[in-house]
Order: structure tokens, then C-alpha cells, then sequence
């Protein structure tokens, strides 16, 4: 079980372990693999505590429930998940900023998470926008050959790179 | 529907069940394929480092293959997503700037966290629940002009090119198989 305990596996046996995964949960669950979903019912719930009926009331939070189901199990589960493989290989540790952000752009704990927070907000709201994510579009939606989700997949990737080759041009 | 407290639960116990052991599978497997880490989604974006796009393409590959011959002996009803150019690409590109800003994804992220990494759990998690909202908020004005605009319906590849299932999953398979191979012989 050594295999267990190492610090990360090729990203082919990881690529087709998603996928062999992704078969599995069509066929026990009826669902494809998806997270951005979740961060929404998350928000209405939270809208829910400070308005009430309100929330429950806005043609978005109809459409998209404030509540828990599959989906949003399977992202807590992702946590659980990863912590689980992080322990094993030692690689778990609690760090505010990452090194590749740190080499670049420096070594304080708040501009990293006004970046982090901006960047938060755009992908949550771009992620509703295009009614999907990584894995719901990139991954899940790909592969079952949906138009909608080859041209999100796709736009992800421009509008990444882009901003990323001119933030780390710019300003790193 | 049943209420528990302020948390409304929605499915059955079994499906929460199985919900978070495919996640816990999931989770386990992005952690193990380096991607809940910034340093690894942003060496993809500055095109530095080839994780991402290698663990996306075999994943789609395999899983294209077999869910359509799932699909075939009637194990599996698929579903996809209608979309339209308003919602898709334009989403998808706002999606990216995000992306490349908090260098996690909503996936990710949720596994970044069970890594221990801090401003994923923080900052990071904060602003996409703030972004969801906006667009919850925002939703009505945006329904019925931009995300219409360029609509396709909920349309497949195979449906788009007028030919079956196989005639576009064999040659995409190929090709995303000598893409994966060309990046291994270039050494990225």
C-alpha cells in the first residue's frame, strides 16, 4: 500500500482515476462531476440567515436551491479527500502564502489575500455566469461532447493564461 | 425537502452518502496529482508546467470512451448543458481571469483546503461565495438579453457536425492522445 503514501502519482494514473470516477458516479448517482453549483447553494444559505424568506424569494436561489444535496456532499468530500492524501504522504501543511506567489510578488500575508479574495469573486461569479467550472464544464461536460461546455473549457483556459502571463509580466 | 435546523437537505441520505465518498475519492486523487496546489495551477496558466492539461485530457479520454459505451448498453442516461456564446464564453473568460488571479478552481480550492492551505481557506473561499451571490443578484437583469445572446440549446459535438457519437470520439480521442504524447517527447 506504499502507493498510498507518496507524495503525488502521475498525472495519467490521476487523469484516468477521474475518469474511471466519473463513470461511477452516472452509474450509481446519476450525476456528473461538478463543484462551482455548491458555492452558490452555499451563498443562498448564507442569504438565507440574514433575509429569510427573501433570498429563498430571487429567480437565481428557484432555480439553484439554497440546499444541500449530492453536490455539495461531494465537495465537502473533496476536503475530507484531500486531507486524507496529505496526511498520508506528509505533504499537509498550513501555509498563508504559496511559493510561487511569494517569489513573485512577495512575502505579505494581506496583498495574498486581497488577490486571492478579488480573484475568489470573479471566479465565483464568472463560474455562475457560464453555469459551470473545471470540473462541471472542463472535465465532466467535455466529455459527453456538450458544445456549451468545450467553448467554457476553452475560454477558461484563454482568459488564465492571458491573465496570467500579463500579471506575473506586469507586476511580479 | 426536509429542514434540519437552518440547512435544508435536499436527496436522500444514500445519495449524500455516495456524494461524499465520490468526493473523498475525488479530493484524494486532485491532491495526489499535485493540483490542489497554486504553484502547480499557475505554472499551467504561465504555461510552465503541463499537470493540469495531461490529468484534463486522460481524464476526458477515459472517460468519454466509457460513458458512451455505457450510454450504448443503456446503463447510463447522460445529460448535458444547454449554453449560448453570452454565457459560455463570455462566463468562461471572467471564469479565467479568476482563475489565474486566486490560481485555484472551485474544485480545487475545496481540496487546497484540505491541503492546509490558508488563503484558499480563507480569502479564496470568501470571494467565490461573494462572486455567486453577485451573479444570484445580478441574475434577473442578465437572463433574458446577455446569457441569450448566441444561443445553441443543449447541443453535442456529434449533433453539431450531423454524424454519430463515434465519428467524433474516436478522431478526438486520437488527437488528444498525440497531443499528450507530443508533450511527454517535448519534455513539458
Amino acid at each position: 500500500m506504499d502507493w498510498l503514501l507518496e507524495a503525488r502519482w502521475s498525472p495519467y494514473t490521476v487523469g484516468i482515476g477521474i475518469g474511471v470516477l466519473s463513470c461511477f458516479t452516472w452509474l450509481i448517482s446519476k450525476q456528473p462531476l461538478g463543484c462551482s453549483t455548491s458555492f452558490a447553494r452555499t451563498a443562498g444559505m448564507i442569504e438565507r440567515l440574514f433575509t429569510g424568506e427573501k433570498a429563498e424569494l430571487k429567480p437565481y436561489y428557484k432555480e439553484v436551491k439554497p440546499v444541500v444535496d449530492w453536490q455539495w456532499m461531494l465537495v465537502l468530500g473533496v476536503i475530507i479527500g484531500s486531507l486524507l492524501s496529505s496526511l498520508l504522504s506528509g505533504a499537509f501543511h498550513l501555509q498563508w502564502i504559496p511559493s510561487a506567489w511569494a517569489v513573485s510578488f512577495g512575502s505579505n500575508t494581506l496583498i495574498r489575500l486581497a488577490a486571492a479574495f478579488a480573484g475568489g469573486v470573479l471566479l465565483g461569479f464568472g463560474s455562475r455566469w457560464a453555469d459551470g467550472c473545471t470540473s462541471g464544464h472542463g472535465i465532466s461536460g467535455t466529455m459527453l461532447l456538450s458544445v456549451s461546455s468545450w467553448i467554457s473549457a476553452i475560454c477558461f483556459f484563454i482568459g488564465g493564461i492571458l491573465t496570467a502571463k500579463l500579471l506575473f509580466a506586469v507586476l511580479a | 425537502m426536509k429542514e434540519a435546523g437552518a440547512i435544508m437537505i435536499q436527496d436522500n441520505k444514500l445519495q449524500l452518502f455516495q456524494g461524499l465518498f465520490f468526493g473523498m475519492i475525488f479530493g484524494f486523487l486532485l491532491q495526489k496529482g499535485g493540483v490542489t496546489r497554486y504553484d502547480v495551477i499557475i505554472g499551467q496558466l504561465l504555461l510552465n508546467d503541463f499537470t493540469v492539461l495531461k490529468i484534463m485530457l486522460s481524464s476526458v479520454i477515459t472517460g468519454m470512451i466509457g460513458l458512451h459505451i455505457m450510454q450504448k448498453f443503456g446503463w447510463v442516461q447522460l445529460r448535458t448543458k444547454a449554453g449560448s456564446w453570452g454565457r459560455n464564453a463570455v462566463g468562461g473568460l471572467i471564469f479565467g481571469l479568476g482563475f489565474a488571479l486566486l490560481g485555484y478552481c472551485p474544485g480545487t480550492i475545496a481540496g487546497a483546503v484540505g491541503n492546509g492551505y490558508l488563503d484558499a481557506a480563507t480569502a479564496g473561499l470568501a470571494g467565490i461565495l461573494v462572486g455567486s451571490g453577485l451573479l444570484a443578484a445580478l441574475y434577473p437583469l442578465l437572463k433574458e438579453e446577455l446569457f441569450k445572446w448566441g444561443s445553441f440549446g443543449d447541443m453535442t459535438l456529434p449533433q453539431l457536425f450531423k454524424v454519430n457519437n463515434w465519428s467524433v470520439i474516436i478522431p478526438l480521442a486520437a488527437a488528444l492522445f498525440l497531443l499528450m504524447y507530443f508533450m511527454e517527447q517535448s519534455g513539458i
